[in-house]
């Protein structure tokens, strides 16, 4: 919020709205956060598809929170069984989807932003990535951004319990039994995180309580922090130069254009509408997203007594979930590889914290950089899909059913380049061929 | 913005996009408020009631649940019916005027004909009614006859008072005669509340 | 160098056709494709035949008798025909069955089929309820080719007659075990095949009744937002023309 007092006052027009206007904007900020954040917050005119992200998951955060809301009206956390001998909150689920009018529609809203926000927002952390966002002087905006992931991570997880199936129970019960990998505290941490000995009731009324007011309490405090230090330094662009370079006369600068309208609604709409058409394609017609949203597993419900054959996170964790598999060796004779698993999972996450200083490169864009970058990021994309698509697979799947492409070790190498790939950044950025940019944007 | 005149064309295209706009948020909403309606379950717990009143002596009330509400059967006794004609000046509504009956109750009993002649000759002594105070919705209690009382109910919430006959006696907070709810006899010793469908009353 | 090519060629092509046989010897069970159906008539007998054969063991206790009206059926055909005495149209569809009595007996409860072909898929109910075999070895006298060892005895047998499982000689010269109906049931292997098809269409269409109003609102709903986008887009295009 660049001063509240820089932005004159609301002058009433004469008419009654008007005079209403001016008695709010006397008391409150109105027209300076309309201004400072939207009319006349400038943004750089060469915004392009991958900018959409941002907005689009802002969308998808208020669909899940409206649908969250709607659904704790009809849900149980219930882990006992009823007199039919189904969990209560297993058939909770089910209750919304068949009695409650509508429960159907806002449920598999529910379930599938579920989805959708990870792939918005590994897009949107793609283009940060592309464009060196994260770069001086925005370390800020992008280490919320690591925190407002991290949220995120957590709440789906939490979020997972709740319908009570077998891989809601199962998925809980080898996350929650990470903790245990931590020497010495662990296995009494992971009783603490379960108020159990096993997943149980207890620890289900306790995700709920987590996933319906902390930590989405903590996300949206998260995504203002994310919006208003983004506000203060101003927006990065695809071709990573500072529009507050060139200024004219009134200050503004010569490449910005107000946020508001030309982003909101001349860029921000229609993406906005596109997503929500393949958005709803998937509401009401792919819901269980080919077993991925919604695992078939995941209908049978909650067992203590039995692990289904095959248990997997949902898609959204399995590169990090890959990355816990991968590790398999003792490390340093004391460091079990329970704990490297662990680590290695928690550091996948972290280590992107680090990014604006990992980066030494001269320039920030894709556009500009050498073809060390291109080469590095392309196969760091490609190892990250494939760590996400081996992570859905059984521990001792192998590419094409050959035995000499096992995906045990292709995901043990993958894992391996994706640290590498950070860690020798300072080098690699530095050395790198890079073009020469531009003073102002490029546009058109 | 360039200019301080806006184009027609984006004077058309807002109104249009804000009016499309509109009625896609007011499509969204229909689901989300009508998840808030009683669901499939509410419904079917709230599916008519069957009583049994064979074991009901004259002058004993019973209760039972419709919809999670209290609904009384009360046989009342020949005394009581005679009784009812002589309040008709202390009553707010005697004649039950108010639509807080079914037509078949719109009568000096509110009751239904009584199908069962042994019991009574020209029947209406079961009377029927939700037993919910129609001021602020609690349940009234029974208040026997006592000196000038001639017997009815008492609401505990704010003293509202009510006859044999479920109707409110004048200046009291009720405003209106207690609801009797759509029954019928299925014999005449069985009666089905909240349904009342292909029946005359004669059963 | 051309030769080396050919060479690569080749062997890429040896190794695109051992691929799908390394995936085949990876698959446990061959799964018939089922032909569900969301034809009232195949739904209502599905419904019948789960009434009369399933519901004596398995619950569907998320589902109410009276949702079966979203197949067809009025509110009195279900209460005479498919109601358990004492239940009434708005109850669940559960089981009379005892959950300790069915351990006892079968080994295991019975699981709860309202939501089952959301979790196994309807090929695999199709060819599970095909599969039964007449075995020895088992104390109920059944085995299963989708499910080995099968607790549950087979249900429908008087319909589809006993079956047992022989060793034969394929046609690629393999030895491969294939059912053989020793007994035939009431129902000829046409007859029988379509009962199942019809029972499990049922049960998909217990797995989500509301499927059917899913898909008839979505379509609007797509074409809204398709023209939705083509008015935001004009309105985008026209505020950007100030831009230069």
């Amino acid at each position: 919020m660049a001063g509240n007092s820089n932005y004159p006052k609301y002058q009433s027009d004469g008419s009654r709205l008007g005079g209403l206007l001016e008695w709010f904007d006397a008391r409150f900020p109105l027209t300076s956060l309309w201004k400072a954040h939207l009319s006349e917050y400038y943004a750089p005119k060469n915004f392009n598809f991958w900018y959409f992200f941002g907005s689009v998951a802002l969308v998808v955060l208020v669909i899940q929170v409206v649908t969250g809301i709607f659904l704790t009206m009809s849900y149980k956390p219930d882990g006992n069984l009823n007199a039919a001998g189904i969990p209560g909150a297993f058939a909770a689920v089910e209750y919304i989807m068949r009695d409650v009018a509508g429960g159907w529609f806002i449920r598999n809203m529910h379930s599938t932003g579920a989805s959708a926000f990870f792939i918005v927002v590994y897009l949107h952390m793609f283009r940060g990535m592309l464009y060196g966002s994260y770069r001086k002087p925005r370390e800020l905006i992008w280490i919320f951004g690591v925190l407002i992931f991290l949220c995120l991570m957590a709440e789906a997880f939490m979020g997972y319990l709740l319908p009570w199936g077998q891989m809601s129970y199962w998925g809980a019960q080898v996350i929650l039994n990470l903790f245990s990998a931590i020497p010495v505290i662990g296995p009494d941490l992971s009783v603490l995180a379960r108020g159990d000995y096993v997943v149980s009731d207890t620890t289900l009324n306790r995700f709920f309580a987590f996933h319906v007011i902390a930590v989405p309490l903590v996300l949206i405090g998260l995504v203002v922090a994310h919006v208003l230090a983004l506000h203060e330094t101003g927006s990065n662009n695809p071709d990573g130069v500072e529009i507050k370079k060139f200024k004219d006369e009134k200050g503004i600068p010569l490449d910005g254009i107000p946020f508001h309208p030309y982003y909101t609604i001349g860029h921000d709409l229609p993406a906005i509408v596109i997503f929500l058409f393949f958005f709803f394609a998937v509401v009401f017609y792919w819901p269980e997203g080919g077993g991925y949203f919604l695992e078939a597993n995941n209908f049978l419900p909650a067992d203590p007594m039995k692990t289904p054959n095959h248990i997997a996170p949902v898609w959204y964790f399995t590169p990090f979930y890959s990355m816990l598999r991968a590790m398999v060796w003792n490390f340093f004779w004391v460091i079990p590889a329970k704990l490297w698993g662990v680590i290695a999972m928690g550091g996948g996450v972290v280590i992107l914290a680090f990014l604006p200083w990992l980066d030494r490169s001269p320039v920030k864009s894709i556009r500009y950089r050498g073809p060390i970058f291109k080469t590095l990021l392309t196969i760091f994309v490609i190892g990250f899909l494939i760590l996400g698509y081996l992570g859905a697979q059984v521990p001792e799947y192998c590419f094409f059913g050959l035995s000499w492409l096992p995906g045990a070790v292709i995901a043990q190498i993958f894992t391996f380049y994706y640290f590498l790939f950070f860690l020798t950044m300072p080098y690699w950025s530095k050395i790198d061929k890079c073009k020469p940019v531009p003073e102002r944007v490029t546009f058109k | 913005m360039s200019d301080q005149k806006v184009d027609s064309e984006r004077r058309s295209l807002i109104l249009a996009t804000t009016a499309a706009g509109g009625v896609a948020v007011a499509a969204a909403a229909v689901p989300f408020v009508a998840s808030l309606a009683p669901s499939e379950r509410a419904k079917a717990a709230g599916a008519p009631v069957e009583a049994d009143i064979s074991q009901l002596k004259a002058g004993e009330k019973m209760v039972v649940k419709w919809r999670g509400k209290p609904v009384w059967i009360l046989r009342r006794t020949k005394e009581m019916l005679e009784s009812l004609a002589a309040l008709k000046d202390s009553l707010a509504d005697p004649d039950s005027e108010k639509p807080q009956q079914p037509e078949y109750a719109t009568n000096p009993q509110r009751a239904r004909p009584n199908p069962n002649p042994e019991t009574s000759a020209d029947g209406g002594d079961y009377l029927v009614v939700i037993g919910i105070c129609t001021h602020l919705g609690c349940s009234p209690s029974d208040k026997p006859a006592e000196g000038n009382w001639q017997g009815g109910f008492l609401c505990p919430c704010h003293g509202s008072q009510f006859d044999l006959a479920g109707r409110v006696f004048k200046q009291q907070p009720a405003p209106t005669n207690l609801e009797v709810p759509p029954y019928k006899f299925l014999s005449a010793t069985r009666i089905l509340i909240g349904d009342d469908s292909g029946s005359s009353g004669e059963a | 160098m051309k030769t080396r090519v050919i060479k690569l060629l080749k062997r890429l092509a040896t190794l695109a056709l051992f691929v799908p046989a390394l995936a085949a010897a990876s698959e446990e069970v061959h799964l018939d494709k089922a032909p569900v159906s969301t034809e009232q008539k195949n739904l209502q007998h599905g419904a019948k035949l789960f009434v009369n054969y399933c519901l004596n063991c398995h619950g569907a206790s998320l589902v109410r008798y009276n949702q079966l009206q979203k197949i067809g059926l009025d509110e009195k055909t279900i209460t005479e025909n498919l109601l358990f005495t004492g239940d009434k149209v708005g109850d669940m569809m559960t089981v009379a069955l005892n959950r300790e009595d069915a351990e006892a007996w079968f080994g295991t409860v019975p699981p709860d089929l309202s939501v089952i072909a959301r979790a196994k898929g309807a090929d695999y109910l199709y060819t599970y309820l095909r599969g039964f075999y007449q075995d020895k070895d088992r104390a109920t006298g059944w085995n299963n080719v989708a499910f080995a060892s099968v607790g549950m005895p087979h249900a429908l047998w008087d319909r589809q007659g006993v079956q047992t499982l022989e060793e034969v000689i394929g046609e690629n010269g393999h030895k491969e075990n294939r059912l053989v109906l020793a007994k035939p049931g009431t129902r000829s292997e046409d007859e029988y095949r379509q009962d199942v098809a019809d029972l499990v269409s049922f049960l998909v269409w217990m797995g989500e009744p509301n499927a059917d109003s899913r898909k008839t609102i979505g379509i609007f709903v797509l074409i809204f937002l398709a023209g939705f986008y083509v008015l935001t887009h004009k309105l985008g295009k026209n505020y950007w023309k100030d831009i230069h």
